[in-house]
């Protein structure tokens, strides 16, 4: 069953996602949109991912909501935009948005994989998560330390000022 | 409603907002906050279907989800700094007066 601490955190991360879509000033956007990753952190937490749920509470909440608030200060977008917010052709992407959701809402309602029978909770341990990131998976781990220096790498070069006038 | 269908259709909700944001807004970072949160309503689902689903091996999907997470923290330093050289160039974060490419 749907209990209610679900219901709360449903109704604060579809709240804050939607404020994060349509408010004027950018600062508002991504300060709504840190309460959605507060929010699917909890969300975590309450599944039994205690891990994922921190890191994604250091990940999001500490680093890209920073990094975000970074860019728009970078890029004068705290100035409320006095022009249109949304593109001219806006509908067609609120019914391709629509149209997604319904199919996704009737497969989930028709899959016999989104109700499963109830089963006993499961429990992972962070020794269990560390025992397999230095064996099972410790290849993707040192994938993706590759892949994260390559793309601190490339972000610093990107954004660096190539000393043109400006 | 199973807790695994009521954790599905709130991330299938969450990633079509992201979506319709995507499509919609016309200011890059709001783009980016809408892949943003289709990314994690994907993270969303791959720790519902771990808790309530069948698992063999309990640790896999907590690892899917983690390095998911990594993968999302690194496209989002690239996305930004794009925005910022976009920035530089055209002095603007608009994506429609961003059309010089366009036929």
């Amino acid at each position: 069953m749907v209990t209610g601490p679900f219901l709360i955190l449903a109704a604060l991360i579809l709240v804050g996602a939607v404020a994060a879509v349509r408010m004027r000033n950018l600062v508002h956007c991504v300060l709504a949109v840190a309460v959605v990753f507060v929010g699917l952190a909890a969300a975590y937490l309450q599944l039994g991912a205690q891990f994922v749920g921190w890191a994604q509470m250091l990940i999001y909440v500490g680093a890209v909501a920073i990094l975000l608030v970074f860019a728009v200060l970078l890029t004068r977008g705290g100035e409320v935009p006095e022009r249109a917010l949304f593109s001219p052709g806006w509908h067609w992407g609120v019914t391709i948005g629509a149209a997604v959701f319904a199919l996704l809402a009737w497969a989930i309602r028709q899959s016999p994989a989104a109700h499963p029978p109830p089963a006993a909770p499961v429990q992972v341990t962070v020794e269990q998560i560390g025992t397999a990131l230095m064996t099972h998976d410790v290849l993707a781990l040192e994938v993706t330390g590759l892949l994260l220096t390559a793309a601190l790498i490339g972000a610093v070069i990107i954004a660096m000022n190539d000393g043109g006038p400006q | 409603m199973t807790p695994l269908a009521g954790y599905l259709l709130l991330a299938a909700v969450l990633f079509c907002i992201g979506l319709a944001a995507a499509l919609t807004r016309r200011n890059a970072i709001v783009v980016l906050i809408g892949i943003e949160l289709m990314l994690n309503a994907a993270n969303l689902n791959f720790i519902a279907f771990w808790q309530f689903g069948a698992h063999p091996a309990p640790v896999t999907g907590i690892m899917f989800a983690l390095f998911a997470i990594g993968i999302a923290a690194a496209e989002a330093a690239v996305g930004l700094a794009l925005v910022i050289a976009v920035y530089r160039h055209y002095r603007t974060t608009n994506m429609d007066e961003i059309n010089e490419l366009q036929g």
